[in-house]
C-alpha cells in the first residue's frame, strides 16, 4: 500500500540522530511489545511475518512517525489481537484511562473489523521448494511493475517502473503480497536487481551509486532494450 | 521527534490485560530483555569478519555462501534463512538498509540500533548514501562506487569491511575487537585502534 512506511527516497527527515550508548531495548515496555508478538503468534492472531509487516503498515501514519519503532510494533500487535478478538479496543481504552493515561491521546492501532485470523504457514520460514525454473537469468535487464498495490508489497515506490539488472537468483520464497493477506503462499523466484542512481533519482543522483533490491518474479518483466536506460 | 510516553502507557495496559488472560507472563518479558540486552549483539558478525581476515578459504566460503558460513559457528539465536555477505574493496563500498520496515541480520548483529529504524536513515540511504556516510564520518574517494542493499525480502545482508593497515600483528580474537557493528552495516570503516563498544 502507498503508506507512510514506504520511506525510501522521501526527503526532509534531516540529520540521523544517533544516541549512544545503545541497548536493544531502551525501556522495559519495548521488550514487552517484542514479547507480545510471540503472544500474538501463540494465540493464532499472527501467522506469518508478512501479516505482521502489513499490520504495521496499517497503523495511524502520524503515530508511525512519532511513536518510535516499538510504538509501531505495539500498533501492529494491537491491530492483530483486536482483529482476532483476543482483546477489545474498549477494554484496552478503559485500562489506559484507569492507569492515568489520556483518553484522547493518539492511538497507533487501527484494527480493521473486516480482518481476522488467517491460515497457518505450510512450513516454517519463507523458503519453499523450487517447482519451476526461473523466468529471468543473471545479467538480464528487467523492468519493475508500474502500478501501485493497495495491499502489502515489497516493491518500494521508488523502484516502481524502473529498469535494472539481475545480479543474483535466490530460488523460491513465499510471496508477501499474497501471504500477508492469508491469500495463499504463492511461492515465486526471488532476484537481486541492481539499479543505477540515475535510473532511480534522475540527473541529480549522487554519482557512482547503485541500489540493490530483492524482488519477486511477479514484480518484474523483461526490459524493453529500445527504451530502457542503461543502468 | 518521538514521544514514547503514549505507547509506553498503552503497552503496559495491553501487557496487564494479556497477563490477566493467561496469555503472557512477566517472566517471558524479563527473558526477552535479558537475552537481547545482555546476550546477543554484533559479536557474532565480528567473529566472522575477523576469521575472514585471517583465513582466505573461509573468506571465499563466506562470500559465496553467507548462510553456510554462519553454520560453521554455533551462535546462540543464530538462525538465519539466508545471509549474503558483501565485501568492501578499494573500488566498492557497501551499506545496508531496509526502507520498507527495518529488516536487519539479527543472527549476526543482534537487534538493530535505533537510528537504523528511524525515518531519516531509511529514507536517505538509498537516495544520498554518500551524504549519509559523510554524516557518519566516512569520506569516500569520489571514484569509489557505493552499493546500497535495501533488504526488501527475507535475505539479510552483512558487510565484510576492509582490514585496516597496521593490524598485521593481531590474531583473530584481537581483530574481532576492532570490528564495529556500524562497519558491518556499512556506515563505518574499521580502524586499527578502535575497540568495539558493547556486546
Amino acid at each position: 500500500m502507498d503508506g507512510i512506511h514506504d520511506l525510501g527516497g522521501k526527503q526532509g527527515f534531516g540529520t540521523i540522530e544517533r544516541n549512544l550508548p545503545e541497548k536493544a531495548f531502551a525501556a522495559r515496555w519495548e521488550a514487552a511489545v517484542f514479547t507480545m508478538t510471540r503472544t500474538a503468534r501463540s494465540c493464532g492472531a499472527l501467522q506469518n511475518t508478512d501479516q505482521f509487516r502489513f499490520a504495521v503498515e496499517r497503523i495511524d501514519p502520524v503515530a508511525y512517525l512519532t511513536h518510535s519503532y516499538y510504538g509501531r510494533w505495539l500498533g501492529a500487535v494491537e491491530n492483530l489481537l483486536v482483529e482476532a478478538r483476543v482483546v477489545s479496543s474498549e477494554e484496552l481504552a478503559e485500562r489506559v484511562v484507569a492507569s492515568g493515561g489520556d483518553a484522547d491521546a493518539l492511538i497507533a492501532a487501527r484494527p480493521d473489523p473486516a480482518l481476522g485470523p488467517i491460515a497457518a504457514e505450510t512450513a516454517s520460514g519463507a523458503r519453499r521448494p523450487v517447482s519451476a525454473p526461473p523466468l529471468h537469468e543473471l545479467g538480464q535487464r528487467v523492468q519493475t511493475a508500474a502500478a501501485p498495490s493497495s495491499g502489502h508489497t515489497r516493491l518500494p515506490a521508488y523502484a516502481r517502473n524502473r529498469c535494472g539488472v539481475i545480479r543474483a537468483l535466490h530460488e523460491v520464497w513465499v510471496l508477501p503480497d499474497s501471504n500477508a493477506h492469508g491469500a495463499g503462499e504463492q511461492p515465486e523466484h526471488l532476484y537481486t536487481v541492481e539499479f543505477s542512481g540515475e535510473e532511480l533519482w534522475g540527473a541529480g543522483a549522487e554519482p557512482g551509486t547503485r541500489v540493490c533490491l530483492d524482488l519477486f518474479e511477479s514484480y518484474l518483466s523483461a526490459a524493453d532494450l529500445e527504451k530502457g536506460n542503461n543502468p | 521527534m518521538s514521544d514514547t510516553s503514549i505507547p509506553a502507557l498503552r503497552a503496559e495496559a495491553l501487557e496487564s490485560l494479556l497477563i490477566e488472560k493467561g496469555l503472557l507472563s512477566e517472566a517471558e518479558i524479563d527473558q526477552t530483555l535479558e537475552f537481547y540486552n545482555e546476550r546477543v549483539g554484533p559479536m557474532n558478525g565480528a567473529r566472522m569478519v575477523a576469521r575472514a581476515w585471517v583465513d582466505e578459504d573461509f573468506r571465499r566460503r563466506m562470500l559465496a555462501d553467507g548462510t553456510g558460513a554462519v553454520d560453521e559457528f554455533k551462535f546462540v539465536g543464530g538462525e538465519v534463512q539466508k545471509l549474503v555477505v558483501v565485501e568492501n574493496t578499494p573500488d566498492v563500498h557497501n551499506m545496508v538498509v531496509c526502507t520498507l520496515c527495518s529488516c536487519y541480520p539479527w543472527a549476526v548483529l543482534g537487534l538493530p540500533p535505533k537510528w537504523y529504524k528511524d525515518p531519516a536513515y531509511r529514507s536517505r540511504s538509498v537516495r544520498e548514501p554518500r551524504a549519509v556516510l559523510a554524516e557518519f564520518g566516512v569520506e569516500l574517494d569520489p571514484d569509489k562506487e557505493v552499493r546500497v542493499w535495501d533488504s526488501s525480502a527475507e535475505v539479510r545482508y552483512m558487510v565484510l569491511p576492509e582490514r585496516p593497515a597496521g593490524t598485521e600483528h593481531l590474531d583473530e580474537r584481537a581483530l574481532a575487537e576492532i570490528v564495529s557493528r556500524d562497519a558491518m552495516i556499512g556506515v563505518a570503516v574499521c580502524e586499527s585502534s578502535a575497540v568495539r563498544q558493547g556486546l
